[in-house]
């Protein structure tokens, strides 16, 4: 995973709540594994009928279109547990996702993929978003893991809460498998445990077959 | 100290906390589906991990499959790659894939539960939202992406952070012909989408006692419709009975050694939950949605609500959905003329619920100009339907009647509905564009979905059926 320091780039405001994966990721039926996820990303909403983009659409517009941090409102990633509504986040370029709330399992796809989510509430949030909307992609905005400050045009510094141990795992950009693997004689000793308590949990047969 | 059935199963599969203060929690059962298991397979190959307990670990074919009869790897030409990818995985990997033609093949959150996978008191993951489905058993289950179903395979542990604990009481007798859907979207209207975030629910009270198995599993599996992270049902007697003799539940002594356990699973009386909710249910009717998210909601004999009406952070999202659903507020629900009708997905295609809904159509013609399917939930449950007649009552009335799979629930297998089509579902999303570019979803119990393929409208089933009156 590649690590998270600090991002400076464009922010887009995408200020509706309940953005759900099928919105953000939706299923195209492509025949290969190899999926586009920069284009998969809003696929439908960044499209008028005909399929030609939609010009109005916040990612269409010019000052937009290369935007890094994207400014949300309430429980963003809604829905399925589909990992492609981060892969095409970052397929873009995206590497920072300024919340009021996330959805719980989008939040934590994006800590697997080092997309930084951050939560501001509603009150900031909104206060951001308004920031955002007002700087319309002319300055850029930094967001600072280290610090947990966000800087940028039209107001003072943000500061922002992130549990250290996920804010650990950005900056690292740790393995996650790896993480765990240094439990592993842990986990073997749990399987042990389990054994004796619970032997029903540590297999799993098909009894008519081993009739 | 008095702890709830989420604290015993969380302590006693704690293994360890990791370096960075998240909890490696031991999965017991877990269960891929081919959209996220060739990447998963692929994320394993680069440092080159072994899948540690392929013993534990089961696969099943059911997001792409087509549900045509006599269907295979191509008939649903955009699943093919990912069906092969993951039975070549599941073949390298020794793992046990319930595969296209395998006599138990299904959805995973229906074919883990009625084979025994699944136990009361065990955890479960699977890479997919409704994974708490399996809660209904009093089984801990937990949706996850991909790179998280990797790390599973690696470790056979998930790194989580401790939910916080929820209890919804749910209190009161269901009248006759009202369902666990008609609760659970109840409940996702009264709390919103979001109101269960961070939670693993507790599904308690009267109301749930007497339900079966199944119903229990279609309360839990609308969870995360609400935003919870979990949802399940104290297991008790009717679980026990439900879960003997399937056939990777524990045997003879070794179940009774089971038993004895499961027993002490309940929530002790006097357990604290962070959060409690409470419905009565004794006047609750069938529940219908009206919009373009599962808690815009309104009681059959409801209408389409008044902007005004609603809480202001609502308003925005009803606005919209208006457009998308083509109604204007004030308009009654029943009689709405529809397209289509769809009765299956992890939410309802148990056998009960088949029965249910043909109990509607016995005797009954599709209304002309109505596409209508059903689609069982596991080629078992297609098995026992078509073993007790069902699928006739179905065929008779112009039913299409499917091979197992997901379906229509996401249209990732192809089928869809056509744009502007109005469409009764028995799934848990209503969100835009999720059942075909256009589509218009109003998610429902089997039986409204059954009474409004014969009425050829939004229709109350408690009046077409004397018995459920």
């Amino acid at each position: 995973m590649q690590p998270f320091t600090s991002h400076t780039g464009i922010a887009a405001p995408f200020p509706k709540d309940d953005i759900n994966t099928d919105q953000i990721a939706p299923i195209l039926h492509s025949r290969g594994l190899k999926e586009d996820y920069r284009a998969m990303l809003f696929h439908r909403a960044r499209r008028r009928e005909d399929g030609s983009e939609d010009p109005d659409f916040v990612l269409n517009k010019p000052q937009f279109r290369d935007a890094g941090i994207l400014a949300v409102g309430e429980n963003f990633g809604a829905g399925s547990s589909r990992e492609s509504a981060v892969w095409s986040v970052l397929a873009n370029g995206i590497r920072v996702i300024i919340a009021k709330s996330f959805a719980d399992i989008y939040r934590e796809n994006c800590l697997q993929n080092g997309v930084l989510p951050i939560v501001l509430g509603a009150e900031l949030g909104d206060q951001f978003i308004a920031r955002v909307i007002a700087a319309d992609g002319q300055a850029p905005f930094t967001v600072d893991l280290v610090m947990q400050r966000i800087n940028g045009p039209g107001g003072p510094d943000i500061e922002f809460e992130i549990p250290p141990a996920d804010r650990t795992r950005l900056l690292e950009g740790l393995d996650d498998i790896g993480l765990t693997l240094k439990h592993v004689d842990a986990i073997t000793s749990w399987e042990a445990r389990a054994q004796a308590a619970q032997p029903w949990l540590q297999a799993a047969r098909d009894g008519r077959q081993a009739k | 100290m008095q702890q709830t059935l989420f604290d015993k199963i969380w302590d006693f599969h704690r293994v360890a906390q990791r370096a960075d203060g998240r909890d490696l929690l031991y999965i017991d059962r877990h269960v891929l589906h081919e959209l996220h298991a060739h990447h998963a397979f692929a994320q394993l190959r680069k440092p080159s991990r072994a899948v540690r307990r392929p013993d534990l670990t089961f696969a099943v074919q059911d997001h792409t499959v087509a549900t045509k009869p006599g269907r295979d790897d191509e008939t649903n030409p955009s699943g093919s790659a990912f069906i092969k990818a993951m039975r070549e995985g599941c073949q390298s990997n020794g793992i046990r894939l319930f595969d296209i033609g395998d006599p138990e093949q299904g959805i995973s959150h229906v074919v883990a539960p009625e084979l025994g996978i699944v136990l009361p008191g065990a955890t479960h993951a699977v890479p997919d939202s409704h994974a708490s489905t399996v809660g209904g058993v009093g089984a801990l289950a937990f949706g996850c992406g991909t790179s998280e179903l990797a790390h599973i395979l690696a470790t056979q542990v998930m790194a989580l952070k401790r939910p916080k604990s929820m209890r919804v009481q749910l209190d009161g007798r269901l009248a006759a012909g009202v369902t666990a859907k008609d609760v659970a979207l109840r409940i996702i209207a009264e709390i919103g989408v979001a109101g269960a975030r961070g939670h693993v629910v507790e599904y308690a009270g009267a109301a749930v006692r007497p339900m079966p198995v199944e119903q229990r599993m279609t309360l839990c599996n609308l969870n995360i419709e609400m935003g919870g992270r979990s949802g399940l049902v104290a297991p008790d007697e009717t679980t026990f009975e439900w879960l003997a003799h399937r056939s990777f539940a524990p045997q003879g002594a070794a179940w009774d050694r089971a038993l004895r356990h499961w027993r002490t699973l309940p929530s002790d009386h006097g357990a604290s939950f962070d959060r409690e909710v409470s419905l009565d249910c004794t006047a609750l009717e069938p529940q219908i949605s009206w919009g373009t998210d599962p808690s815009q909601v309104v009681g059959i004999s409801g209408r389409v609500p008044d902007p005004a009406a609603l809480e202001p952070a609502r308003r925005a999202a009803a606005a919209s959905a208006f457009g998308y659903m083509d109604l204007a507020p004030g308009t009654p629900l029943l009689g709405l003329p529809i397209d289509r009708v769809f009765i299956g997905s992890c939410t309802n295609s148990r056998l009960p619920d088949l029965q249910v809904a043909a109990d509607v159509i016995r005797g009954r013609r599709v209304a002309p100009g109505v596409i209508a399917m059903v689609v069982p939930g596991s080629s078992s449950v297609k098995r026992d339907a078509e073993a007790a007649g069902l699928d006739r009552v179905f065929r008779d009335a112009g039913f299409f009647w499917g091979e197992s799979g997901c379906s229509m629930c996401a249209g990732g297998n192809g089928d869809r509905g056509a744009p502007g089509e109005r469409c009764v579902s028995t799934t848990n999303r209503n969100f835009e564009n999720r059942q075909g570019v256009k589509v218009r979803t109003h998610l429902a119990s089997p039986a409204t979905a059954a009474a409004s393929a014969i009425a050829g409208r939004i229709a109350d089933a408690r009046a077409l059926t004397p018995g459920m009156a």
